[in-house]
């Protein structure tokens, strides 16, 4: 049991963002409501940025944001005008994560904006967001 | 100069989307030179990198200007980079030519099925171009998320902006089309998590040092294999495409048809090829048995579904759907002549697809009928589209010298070696259907000149053309073929490059080789 | 409908315990020594961007200019999607504001201290979108952020003073071709670079126009991305809320 804890506890940040993950898929797939498959999608997407995230995490390590005292490690760096001190990598969180999840959002929010106009349209044009309404009102039309 | 030509190839299309954003809404008829002058410099630098890659091998383009890094490990890429191969070559040549093609093809499409709305319309389709062939050419495995989404927002949009049914496809495809990229950025990050880099060779190094059982690896690549076949239509994933491609507006299904699902075709190999490697991918995970039987069900169920459809764009969806089959097949028959095939099969396939894409086009604005019904006498009335039309069929069904035909002796060659005889017989029966399909569109086409057949389904034209509130209405018989030059002329282009493809399939399969051979996979299986 | 409730169910359960599978071989939670925090690539964007880039900002170093050509795409995905929602919704051509509102929304008792208090946030809202965008090598901020806020600022207008009023200071037509331009700025820089015989984004070359070294140029040039981005960003923030609040009409609204 304990083994199992510490292995939960160890990785905690995978479970989270699994379970949120599984929530959103769960509403995209099965909730009948477009707008509750599009807060679905918002929940899939956000889970993925946690999980990029999660990743660049250093304990106990600084923001990305040089400042200039940071710890030194060994030797010095050498460049053509100036001597800097080599930055210990482990006090400095990954930077890369964020840059990918920032891009990320971005495309979340394009992608959520596009599918909330396009739900508006097909509300404009069925005059419901409930999925199965709108296939029924469809095999009306095409009975008549 | 033609060391600028790989990016050329993105940037065209991209300048010319932001030349009509600035200046296309108050000049409209500045809109189509743009798109054509940017998607002809694009053709041409395709064509121009092509042969640089044949002259001087893999040609690698680096971004941001920044030099491979030196560490004691190697070196590895600090920012993106663009890799250019004999294939990648090949599918960019065909993604810049169907573009252009295209976009001769629909001018008129464009202006009658969404006014007021040209110059958005223009923007979506050179952005969704420059995603395609972005997404062909990256060497970095984020950007290439990017670049499926900049290419799947704008076909939502390029769909939505057609027909009542065709917003509701287009909402499906948005929802499957997200879950299909998260699933590919969540694959991605499993392989930054284990390799920490995410340049494709980079990646593909540190996954040789890596232990070869390590689970995460292999669920990164069952990941980006449902991603990617979620955006490919492979069959049990492919219920978005048949309603968005048939009921989106002419010129969007004309493109995204021959295109959208190809390219991620090409996307899934190279991902097979070259980050994870042939020697992981096929020998050491045995999968091959389960791919290839699910591509079986694929074609089987596809060809099936399009014998059993009577509207005609309906149809080739799913005939696509079918094709999807061969090449995810062909691709882990595990052989370099399966996979050959494979590559072989995404330039024929995506003309093909294009010319029937665009004669059926034709033949709905001039007929005004979406059905099956419509070719009834077609060879007096439409004689060059008729001609374009049987080109395409004989290589959709598989006969030579049309490219066609290649394809299958190729994938069928493969599937033998393989001793994959479901996968063989599969593509025997699908090859069967077609025949029954274009056989009888054909028939139809050739001896059924008056309205003695098919009378009972009439009304139902009736319905469907004015539900589809097609601008040009039904002709009187003898002016059928005045169809414009700028419609025939792509469409005759796309059937020549049938036959050129077929009759210069020997080089084509040899630049092919020469490339699959640098990816290891000659001797692999 | 329970069918498919249940085959989602069960997708998600086999998507889950697979995802689940995986995590046993990824590094703990904040392992400075995972392959991805200890890997070359990241090593080197710490310790050596700042010494070619002169910005401290690590992850404005790598988004703007190690991974630009990435985020020159971030941005025309913005650029798509704004024009995406336009070509579903939008009534096609771009309308002026009309000159006589629309009954309802003469009908509407607009809030006089709202009204007041949103001119006196607006200004400020934009002045501090300003020093976000511009500040964006030293802090947290950068394009996005900053195009986000100046955005978030029209929209304010929109929802104390009505629609009509926060088209008169960006209509339609200004917003897509500020949209465009901010795109322009930053494959334009891209463009300048090809032209003076570099490869595409390779910025260091632009110290042959702006002067200084070649460090001070790509610092320079991630600055003028970045507004590039806030341009477009701060366009489409606004177009997808007129949009999406009218339902195309770019009247009334909420």
């Amino acid at each position: 049991m304990d083994v199992f804890l510490d292995f939960l506890i160890a990785k905690f940040n995978y479970w989270i963002y699994v379970i949120l993950m599984m929530i959103g898929l769960f509403a995209m797939i099965a909730k009948n409501n477009l707008i509750k498959k599009l807060v679905g999608m918002c929940i899939f997407q956000t889970a993925i940025i946690l999980f990029y995230v999660s990743i660049g995490v250093k304990e106990d390590a600084r923001i990305p944001i040089l400042t200039g005292h940071e710890v030194p490690h060994g030797g010095h760096y050498h460049t053509e005008d100036h001597e800097r001190p080599y930055i210990d990598a482990k006090t400095v969180t990954n930077p890369i994560p964020h840059v990918l999840m920032l891009t990320a959002i971005v495309v979340g929010v394009s992608t959520l904006g596009m599918a909330l106009a396009i739900a508006q349209k097909v509300h404009l044009h069925y005059d419901s967001l409930e999925e199965d309404e709108i296939l029924a009102k469809l095999q009306l039309g095409n009975n008549d | 100069m033609t060391e600028q030509f790989p990016i050329l190839i993105i940037i065209a299309p991209l300048f010319g989307a932001i030349l009509i954003a600035l200046l296309g809404f108050r000049h409209q008829s500045l809109c189509l030179p743009t798109v054509l002058g940017s998607l002809a410099i694009s053709c041409a630098a395709a064509v121009g990198t092509f042969l640089k890659v044949l002259e001087q091998g893999t040609v690698l383009y680096n971004l941001s200007g920044w030099e491979r890094v030196t560490t004691p490990r190697g070196l590895f890429s600090v920012s993106i980079e663009y890799r250019v191969d004999a294939i990648s070559g090949l599918v960019l040549v065909a993604i810049a030519a169907v573009g252009l093609l295209n976009a001769i093809y629909s001018k008129v499409h464009v202006v009658t099925e969404t006014p007021n709305k040209v110059p958005h319309y223009y923007i979506l389709y050179l952005l969704l171009v420059a995603g395609l062939a972005g997404m062909t050419i990256t060497n970095d495995a984020f950007n290439l998320y990017v670049l499926i989404e900049i290419s799947s927002l704008s076909s939502y949009a390029l769909i939505a902006i057609g027909s009542r049914r065709a917003v509701l496809a287009s909402f499906n495809y948005v929802i499957m089309g997200t879950i299909g990229a998260s699933f590919y950025l969540l694959g991605v990050g499993y392989l930054y998590i284990k390799t920490g880099t995410l340049n494709m060779t980079d990646i593909h190094a540190a996954l040789a040092t890596l232990p070869k059982d390590s689970p995460s690896v292999q669920v990164a690549l069952i990941l980006i294999l449902i991603g990617l076949w979620i955006k490919m239509a492979f069959f049990p994933l492919h219920g978005w495409l048949p309603n968005a491609y048939a009921y989106s507006p002419t010129a969007t299904s004309t493109l995204m048809g021959p295109l959208v699902t190809q390219v991620m075709i090409y996307i899934m190999i190279r991902m097979m090829l070259s980050l994870f490697g042939a020697e992981y991918v096929f020998d050491h995970l045995q999968w091959t048995n389960i791919v290839v039987g699910l591509s079986v069900i694929a074609i089987v169920a596809g060809s099936l579904f399009a014998l059993s459809r009577s509207d005609l764009r309906k149809m080739l969806t799913y005939l696509i759907v079918a094709e999807v089959g061969y090449m995810v097949g062909g691709a882990w028959l595990a052989n370099s002549m399966g996979m050959t095939g494979a590559i072989y099969h995404i330039l024929s396939d995506a003309m093909m697809t294009f010319t029937l894409f665009m004669v059926i086009g034709i033949i709905i604005t001039r007929t005004g009928k979406t059905e099956l019904t419509a070719f009834q006498g077609l060879f007096r009335k439409m004689p060059i589209t008729m001609t374009g039309f049987t080109i395409a069929a004989l290589s959709m069904i598989g006969l030579p010298p049309t490219c066609g035909f290649f394809s299958k002796y190729y994938l069928v060659r493969g599937g033998i070696e393989a001793g994959q005889w479901a996968y063989v017989g599969a593509l025997l029966f699908s090859s069967l259907i077609n025949a029954v399909i274009f056989f009888r569109l054909i028939e139809m086409a050739y001896f059924h000149g008056g309205k003695a057949y098919g009378e009972e389904i009439t009304d139902k034209d009736h319905e469907h053309h004015h539900s589809r509130g097609r601008e040009l209405d039904a002709q009187p018989d003898e002016t059928l073929e005045q169809v414009p030059w700028s419609m025939l002329a792509p469409m005759l282009m796309a059937a020549a490059s049938l036959l050129a493809i077929g009759i210069f399939n020997r080089p084509i399969a040899g630049w092919i080789n020469a490339a699959l051979e640098t990816l290891n996979l000659a001797q692999g299986g | 409908m329970k069918p498919m409730k249940l085959a989602a169910l069960l997708t998600v359960i086999v998507t889950g315990g697979l995802l689940l599978f995986a995590t046993s071989d990824l590094p703990d939670w904040g392992d400075p020594l995972s392959p991805a925090n200890a890997s070359d690539l990241s090593t080197y964007y710490i310790q050596d961007s700042r010494d070619v880039t002169e910005v401290p900002n690590l992850v404005t170093a790598v988004l703007a200019d190690y991974r630009g050509y990435d985020t020159m795409f971030e941005t025309v995905v913005i650029f798509v999607a704004g024009l995406g929602i336009l070509s579903i919704l939008g009534q096609g051509k771009c309308e002026e504001p009309l000159a006589q509102p629309v009954a309802s929304e003469q009908n509407r008792e607009r809030d006089m201290i709202t009204i007041i208090t949103c001119r006196l946030v607006v200004p400020i809202i934009q002045i501090f979108a300003l020093y976000v965008i511009a500040h964006g090598h030293y802090s947290p901020g950068g394009g996005f952020q900053g195009g986000v806020m100046l955005g978030s600022s029209f929209i304010l207008i929109a929802l104390t003073s009505g629609l009509p009023d926060a088209l008169k200071r960006m209509s339609q037509e200004r917003a897509i071709f500020l949209a465009g331009l901010g795109v322009l700025i930053y494959a334009g820089t891209g463009l300048v670079c090809m032209a003076l015989g570099r490869n595409f984004l390779d910025y260091e070359i632009l110290h042959k126009l702006m002067g200084g070294t070649g460090v001070k140029a790509r610092y320079d040039s991630m600055l003028i991305v970045e507004i590039g981005v806030a341009f477009t960003v701060m366009a489409i923030m606004f177009i997808i809320y007129a949009v999406l609040s009218s339902k195309g009409r770019m009247r009334g609204g909420l």
